[in-house]
Order: C-alpha cells, then structure tokens, then sequence
C-alpha cells in the first residue's frame, strides 16, 4: 500500500520594528540579560499594553503580499497558561479575528511546475521571554519578552518535505525583501513547528496529525519531515497506530521523540482582552499600505530577465537585494547596455564595496555615472582596462567618468596615425621580439602589444594596436 | 447555561488557576461556589439571542503608539525585586519539559 | 489650629496666602494620625520622614504660594495604586515586600499639582470586598462606630477622610468600592466615566471596570481632585481623550430645571427603613431646589450583580495570574516551577482573592464560557442599554448608594453571597461606565451611622452629576458632621 504524506507549518516571525509589541523596548538582539525590559513587558503590577503601530502595519503587509484578506474589525484577546517565560501568564494574542485570513505562498516543484500553498491566517502576538537551563534551577531572560511576533499557518497544503523546504524558502524570501523580518533563524527571528500526517493514498480521510517542534533550521525542518513520515508510514505498514501527539526533533541523532505529555490539555480560556482596543482597517489605511508594497521576488527575477535580457543568475543576483535592486535599475535606465551594468555592477561594484566595507547607501557613485562609464567603454574612449581605473577613482572621488577621463587625459588614443606611430617605435625598439615573432613564435606579439601600450601610457586602443601590430609585423 | 454544578470541579479549577488549595479550602469553596453558581443561574431567565455581548467598555479604536524605542528601566531595580536571581537572571526551580 | 479639619479648599486658601505652610498642613496630619489611627488602622504605610521632606520641599520652592491646584496638600493613597519607592501590597501577603518601581499616572499628575503623597491606606485584599475585612494586614474600623466595618474595598481611604486623617485621598472603584465606603463613612466618594482616568498604575481587578476616584469632606473639593486626575494618558489604551473641564464651573447653575429620575428598582423591600426615609428626604429637597422629579425603570438591575460577578471574576483571574513568585513578590519554594506556582498562590492569596479566581477561571474555562461569560456580557449590553434610555428622561439619577449602613464587623464574613448583594445599588454603574458619586444624606439614630445619597451621570458628565451634588450639599448640614473619635 502507498502513503501520502500531509503536511502544514506553523511559523512565528518575529518582525522588525525598533520597539516591542506592547511598550517601547528596544527589540535589539544579543544585548546582555534584562537589561532590555519595563514594567510593561515584565508584567509588573499596574502596568497596560499599548500597540506598536508599525507592528500593525507589517502584519497587514504581509497580508497584501500573500493576497490575505485583511480584517476589517480585528481584535486581541488573552491566551492563558502558566509558564516561567510568560510575564503576565497569558499571552496577547489574537483568537478568532486575526488581522490577516486566507492567502497563499507559491512555491516552485521540480520541473516548473508552480503549486500555491495555502495560509489559512496570520495573526499578532507578542513573544515569551527565553528560558536557560541549569543543573536544578532556570533562568529567565525577560529581554525577548513582548517582541513582537507574527504567526502564520498555512493550511496542510504540502505533501512533501520537499514542498515544506520550499514553502519556508519562499515565506522567508518574501518576507525579507518586503522588510517584514530579517527571518534570521539563528536569532530565533523565525521559528516553524509543523503538523503532519500519513494516510494510505486515495483515502480522504486524514491520519493521526503529530505536531513537530524544536526544528531549528529550515534543512532541518525538511529532515525532520522525512524522518517522522517515514515513522508513521512504517508504523501503519506494521498495522500500528499512530498517536496523536507532539514530538520534538533531535537534530544529532535525526529522529523525532515524544515530548512529555502534560496531565491536562491546554485550556487557553481565550478571551477579548479589556486592555486592547480594536484594529479597525479601512480601505484608506490599505491603499497607503498597498503602495509601499514591494514587487515579489520572483516576479521581479522574471522582470528583470526580460525588460535588461539579463541571463537568470544575474537577474537572481541582483534581486535579492532590494537596495541593490534599485541601484541596478535606476543606472540600467540610462543606459543602452544594461548587461553590461549589471555586469560591472556584480564584479568591480559589489567587489569595491565588499573591500572597503560599505554598504551601498554609503558608496559615492551615482548609479547614472556607472551607465556613463559603460557608454565610454561601449563607444570606445576609453579601453575597457581604463575604464577600471576610472571606476576606481569614482568609488573614492564621486566623480563623473566623464570628467574623470577629461583631468586624467584619458580618453583612448583610436587614432590610427598615432598608434603607426608607437608602433613603430616599438618595433624599432624590440627587434629579437620581431625576429621571435616572424621566426613563428606568435605569443611574441603580445610583448610587442604590452610595448605600444607602455609607450602610449596605455591610451592606445588596444584593438587597433593588436591589428596594427599584425599588419605592420606581416608585412602589409 | 450549565446547571450541573455537580460538575463543578474545583481541583481541576484550582489547577488551571494554580492554586494550592487544602481539602477543607476545596470543599468549603465548593459550598460557598455552589451557591453563588445557583444564584448567577438567574442570568438564564433572559432572551440575549439578539443582543450582542458587551465587547469594550470605551467605543475607541486604533489606539497605536508610534514605533520609538523609549528607555527601558535599570536592571539592579528590577532584579532587587526579584524574589531569586543570579547571573542577571530570574530563578526559578527547574523546569521540566 | 486644628488644620487638620480643613477642606482642601480651606487649606488651599492659607496656603496661598502663606498664612499655613505645607510643613504644617503636614504636620497636623501626622499628629491626627497618631492620635487616631491606632483604633481606626486606616493607613497601613506611613513615612513621616519622607511626607515632611515633600511638604519642605514644596514650602522651599513656593509651589503653595501660586496656581498649583494641590500644592502643598496631603492625599493619602489606597495600596493599590503604584508610588515609586513605595511599597505597593494591595493589602496582599503575595505582595509583601515588594516596592513600586514606577508611579502610576494619576501620581504623577498629584506630583505636578504639588500634592504630598501622605500615606498608604488599607483595603480589602486586590480590591475584592466590600468591608475591608478581606485585607491581609487587619481590618479598619468605621470612625463613626469603631465595632463597624468602613466599607470595602477602599475602606481605608474613606475612614481617613471621614476621621480627618486625610484631606482627601484617592481609592478605586470596580463594583462601588469607593462609593459604598464613602455612603458607610459619611464622605464624599466619586467614580468617574470609565476611561476619564487612566487605570496605568492601578493593579488592575477588572479591567473593564475599575475606575480610580477621589475620596473628599465635600463636593466642590471632589471637583478639584477630579479635575487633577483626569485626562488623556497614552499609556492606558482605554483612556480616553477628551478634555477636562473645570468642572466647578456650572456649580452656579443649580438644579433649577435639571430632571432627576428616581429608578423604582432602586427602592426594594429588605432596604433599611432609616435610609429609605433619608433619601427620599434628599430627594424632596432637590425638589425643593428646583429639580424635576422623574420616574423612571432600570429593568436589568436584578441581574447586575450576576453579571458582575462572572465579569469581574473572570478578568480578575486572568490579571491575577501574574503574581506566581516569579519576578516579584512573595514566593513559597516547591519541587518544581508548577509546585512552586501553586504552593506561593496558595499562601499569597485570601480567601475571598482564591474564591473569585475560582469563579473567574470556571466562568472562562472550555465548555463554560459561553454559558457564563458570554451571556454575562449580553446582559451587561441590557444594563448599559437600560441607563441609556433613562438618560433620555433625565440629566440625572438619584438612589441611595446602599441598601443598608455599617454593618457589624465579621457580621457577612461566612456569606460571600450576602457580602456580594449589599452592592446591588452600585454595581451597574460599572457595568454601564456612567459615572457617580456618593455624598452625606443623613444618619440613622441609634447607633449613629452615615447614610449615603448616590447621584448618577452619563458617561463624561461629571459636570452635571457634581452640580446636583454640590446644591444638595451645600442646601444642608451634613457635610458638616464629624465622628467623635
């Protein structure tokens, strides 16, 4: 008998606002213990939340760019269990109005074949602080407590550790150009648990759903995923059962345990919370939204692609930065040659900035200038080996090229009068290479060709030289 | 509305809530609950299929705070309030997964 | 000079004219307070040292001698708001020794008005009772007749004022528990609109409910507090902003033309005779002073308390979860996290705090919260529904603040359910979020107990409720009175 496998993810994002979700604590990471926390995010006696508006406005972001339908009456409520990470022991959260209902990720199958994985919701939260185990004590680090935290199910659309990896690939990419989150899961920016299920192929009905936790990078949520459907596929093959239950996955050894299952099911005695007032989004509120919106990372690839005729990889390069992006667009813009931006844009640019440790906000060069640069190397004023020095000086100057070319008296010698005339004084200069060269050692011409550029103190077109030099050297 | 307060259980209550309670505390809230169980009953001899339940008390909405990081309070503060700390943390015995 | 007997208007006066200093005013308190309070147990923090310091201060800087509205005048606080550097117990033993770290908002706007922050006063325990009983330090005596209970749960704050022990002092009110001790001491008690005040600061008991509110020796000095207290504040989501009037302005006005509705559910069989006859005196006199008399039906009031008590209860156990030895407080070792949770709450909590906790989870819990919670806040939209179209009849209610007057100490302490229905005439005006006072209506003879007068207003018509109060008030002599102590 075959089985097939049904899985869905539930990911906690946190968001990238500067303050927390309900006071105005930093959100910064990696900041020594509870140095970061008030009253408010501690839940001191007296204290009330207040909403980050930014927080807000992401959520509803995320929304539009999976094609959500934003709520428009959305309110919080209160999730209450006891546990050492949770100030107020109930967490706000949001139950049965969340900001954002329905939407869908699409990711790419093998073979092109596109499948649009469905979100059922995405909600607000805030987050619990981080628990450190010792010996016979823990200790609690109230900083990550109230950060804001944005929960996403996706229906249990996938079935395929595979499809699972995409998903989250493809949740993450979206998510980071938008800005929503750096999604860094190393930070804990990002967290997934998943709930999967085997039923025998054909069957409508769904199998026993376990719940998997403690997956900590997204190739271990794709191992973890194929571990545990092997179990349960294995275990129906035995003609066992499979529990419903939750299980966390060890990394080290690769395979999945039950958690410790606690005397009673959680009862979140879910309620509206008196502190909280509603969100109320109008269609004002969403147009504003909508035009922040940024192109979805695919489409832009394809864009790109086809408005520069950019080969993918460039396309994929140059996309995955939404600054680097733009920059890239607006010197494509005034340029005839957009291939041949973006590729100075990947090596000298890019490579400039990697060594002098700048990010791009911070370098000099006007992206119009870099499309001035390759329209004097295009049109031949200068050769292109100029032209890298050139870019070297408008990295440090700021400088146009044009301007750079017209101090440094670089403009390209093409005229052909002049070149005869290095040439020959090369070749006066040089007779074993000439000798060398007519002897049949034809590797002898580029000595020759290094000569002429020396004494033309490397202006002279390199092209014409070499033909020259041919010509000269051949006896025409 | 539930009239079997037979099934009112207030150990399992008591657990939820985290609340140690004695055996004498168990009963003698559990008579004193029953009572007040029966009482709020009345609630039941009125129609509220057509009402709405009161969801807040103030009509406001969209009460955000702009996203501004404001000072956070002195950790030896905080801390000294703390019935056990080490290590700048808050201790608590071990937690069992 | 007996300082101490002033109102806040009287003290304000010399103050200004720098014939009394704040050191003085001060001064004469503490010494009211030793002579008293050893038989009244209203305060149950006081920091002599630290009052005379603020009162210096203030006298070396001024403040009394100009516009500040409270400068150099003592208020006392119930200890359930927070003071930075004081400690802040809620009358709890979960809460000792644990120190506010932050000052509520209504502290910092008594600060800016140069108020001195006096003393801390008892309460019952998170606000949860109506005779102060409930508190973890010890009972306060009513100053009237020290067998008596003051009220609950600002018990404390009321006995201070009504025993000259305070100026004025602030409580707070989620079912009555400002009015009720203020009809039981013979003061003035206010609650305003919810969302007039803001609740940062306040240890929340029912969020949806609880109001912070001034105790005062008369109307026109209830007035200036409030003015004080109330406004916007972005720290409280339920605050709400609209601005602050002077609400004295309109005293001048009367009650000439104002229609006062007399709700007939508010005069029951069971009511003590003794103030039934003493209000509806009160009433006649409003008559006589121009007002319109109205009847009018609340028909929802006979569930009020039912709602109120699956409403509150189950916000208050979600608020109260936060003390579980963690962070701050009192903490019980146990085995493990869970233990220690349950055997700290345990010790922490009273009585009447883990009975209401009870009722909240259960009202809350899986299978019960529509049968409970749910309905409770439908009726609740009945109740507000009902005041609503009363006001349509009316710029005001009348009703006696309680059924009854001080009762006996330890007289309900074994009937919760009994407890509970004594608010039966307070109790809406929470769940609606109108605002009201309760004021000096007369005595009973024997023994001599205040008896209270409430006056009801439309959410955020503070104005009108206190203009009523004030001619009331000033047409008769009660707000004279004082116990003898």
């Amino acid at each position: 008998m075959q089985y097939e496998a049904v899985i869905g993810l539930e990911v906690h994002v946190q968001l990238k606002t500067k303050s927390k979700m309900f006071c105005g604590c930093t959100t910064e990471f990696g900041t020594p213990p509870n140095t970061q926390v008030c009253p408010v995010c501690l839940g001191y006696p007296g204290v009330l939340p207040v909403m980050n508006e930014e927080a807000v406005s992401k959520t509803i972001l995320t929304g539009l760019m999976i094609g959500s339908k934003v709520a428009g009456f959305s309110k919080w409520d209160r999730k209450s269990y006891f546990y050492p990470d949770m100030p107020k022991n109930y967490q706000i959260s949001q139950y049965d109005l969340p900001l954002c209902a329905e939407g869908a990720v699409e990711i790419k199958l093998d073979g092109g074949k596109t499948k649009a994985i469905g979100v059922t919701r995405a909600h607000l939260e805030e987050d619990v602080a981080k628990n450190t185990h010792f010996e016979t004590t823990s200790g609690v680090d109230f900083n990550r407590a109230g950060l804001p935290l944005m929960e996403i199910v996706s229906e249990p659309d996938m079935s395929s550790p595979d499809e699972a990896f995409a998903y989250l690939t493809a949740l993450k990419e979206i998510l980071i150009s938008g800005g929503i989150s750096d999604c860094d899961m190393e930070k804990g920016q990002l967290r997934c648990d998943s709930n999967v299920s085997v039923r025998p192929v054909g069957q409508e009905e769904l199998g026993e759903k376990v719940e998997i936790k403690n997956m900590n990078t997204i190739s271990g949520v794709r191992r973890a995923l194929a571990y545990e459907i092997q179990r349960q596929t294995a275990a129906l093959q035995k003609g066992d059962k499979v529990s419903q239950e939750t299980r966390r996955w060890d990394d080290a050894t690769g395979r999945t345990c039950v958690m410790r299952t606690k005397e009673y099911a959680h009862d979140y005695r879910y309620f509206p919370d008196p502190d909280l007032m509603p969100v109320v989004v109008s269609e004002e509120m969403i147009a504003a939204l909508r035009k922040l919106l940024h192109e979805l990372p695919e489409a832009k690839r394809q864009r790109f692609i086809k408005q520069y005729g950019l080969p993918e990889y460039d396309a994929g390069v140059l996309v995955a930065d939404a600054v680097l992006a733009g920059y890239y667009e607006r010197a494509a813009a005034t340029s005839k040659n957009p291939k041949a931006i973006s590729n100075w844009v990947m090596t000298e640019f890019l490579g400039k900035l990697a060594e002098a440790k700048k990010t791009i906000g911070e370098c000099v060069i006007q992206p119009e200038h870099l499309a001035e640069l390759v329209a004097l190397v295009d049109g031949g004023q200068i050769s292109g080996k100029i032209g890298k020095e050139v870019f070297v000086e408008m990295f440090d100057s700021g400088k146009s090229p044009g301007l750079i070319v017209k101090e440094k008296g670089l403009v390209q010698v093409s005229d052909t009068g002049a070149i005869e005339g290095f040439v020959n004084e090369a070749i006066a200069k040089n007779p074993k290479s000439v000798a060398d060269f007519k002897a049949g050692n034809e590797g002898a011409i580029n000595f020759l060709k290094g000569q002429v550029m020396k004494l033309s103190r490397g202006k002279a077109n390199p092209q014409l030289v070499g033909e020259i030099l041919q010509k000269k050297l051949r006896g025409n | 509305m539930a009239n079997d307060t037979n099934q009112f259980d207030v150990g399992y209550v008591a657990h939820l809530a985290r609340l140690h309670l004695t055996e004498t505390e168990k009963q003698k809230i559990a008579s004193q609950l029953k009572d007040t169980l029966a009482y709020v009953a009345k609630l039941n001899e009125l129609d509220v299929s057509k009402v709405e339940p009161t969801a807040h008390a103030t009509p406001l909405a969209n009460v955000l705070r702009k996203d501004e990081v404001r000072p956070s309070i002195d950790r030896a503060t905080i801390l000294k309030n703390a019935p056990e700390q080490a290590r700048d943390l808050f201790i608590v015995p071990k937690i069992v997964e | 000079m007996s300082l101490h007997t002033l109102t806040i208007h009287q003290l304000r006066e010399k103050l200004r004219r720098g014939a009394v200093s704040a050191r003085e005013a001060t001064q004469s308190l503490l010494d009211r307070i030793l002579s008293v309070d050893s038989r009244l147990k209203a305060y149950l923090w006081l920091n002599a040292e630290d009052a005379l310091a603020q009162a210096d201060a203030i006298d070396r800087s001024g403040i009394a001698r100009n516009g500040k509205l409270l400068g150099g005048v003592p208020i006392a606080i119930k200890d359930v708001i927070n003071v930075e550097g004081q400690p802040c117990t809620c009358a709890s033993k979960i809460l000792k020794g644990h120190t506010s770290v932050y000052d509520a908002f209504v502290v910092q706007r008594l600060r800016e008005a140069g108020a001195i922050l006096l003393g801390r006063t008892n309460m019952d325990e998170f606000a949860m009772g109506s005779s102060t009983e409930n508190s973890s330090w010890g009972i306060t005596h009513n100053p009237w007749d020290l067998e008596c209970i003051p009220g609950g749960s600002s018990g404390g704050s009321a006995a201070a004022v009504a025993a000259d022990e305070a100026f004025a002092a602030l409580g707070s009110d989620t079912g009555g528990s400002i009015r009720q001790p203020a009809s039981l001491c013979g003061c003035v008690g206010f609650k305003p609109t919810y969302g007039r005040v803001s609740r940062y600061g306040l240890v929340a008991f029912a969020s949806s409910l609880d109001q912070i509110g001034p105790f005062t020796k008369t109307v026109a000095d209830g007035a200036l507090m409030l003015r004080v207290l109330a406004g916007h504040d972005p720290q409280d989501s339920t605050s709400v902003p609209r601005p602050v009037p002077d609400y004295a302005k309109m005293f001048g006005d009367g009650v000439k033309g104002l229609r006062i509705g007399l709700p007939k559910e508010y005069f029951i069989d069971g009511m003590n005779r003794e103030v039934e006859v003493a209000t509806r005196a009160a009433i006649k006199k409003l008559q006589e002073l121009g007002a319109e008399i109205v009847e009018i039906s609340l028909p929802h009031t006979d569930y009020a308390v039912a709602v109120y008590y699956l409403i509150a209860t189950a916000e208050a156990s979600a608020n109260l979860a936060r003390f579980d030895g963690v962070r701050y407080g009192a903490r019980v070792a146990g085995e493990d996290v869970i233990d220690m949770y349950g055997k700290t709450r345990g010790a922490g909590f009273g009585p009447e705090v883990k009975r209401r906790i009870i009722l909240g989870t259960y009202a809350l819990s899986a299978g019960y919260y529509d049968a409970y919670y749910v309905r409770a806040q439908k009726v609740r939209t009945l109740i507000r529904q009902d005041f609503e179209n009363a006001f349509e009849k009316c710029d005001a209610i009348v009703t006696p603040t309680s059924p009854e007057v001080a009762f006996r100490i330890g007289e309900k302490t074994d009937d919760p359910l009994k407890m509970y229905l004594s608010d039966i005439f307070t109790i809406s005006v929470n769940l609606a979020g109108i605002c009201g006072v309760s004021l000096p209506c007369g005595f009973t003879n024997d023994p001599r107990l205040p008896i209270g007068l409430q006056i009801l207003g439309k959410s955020f018509d503070e104005e009108t409720v206190l203009r009523v109060a004030h001619a009331y008030e000033q047409a008769t002599e009660w707000h004279k009175a004082r116990p003898r102590l």
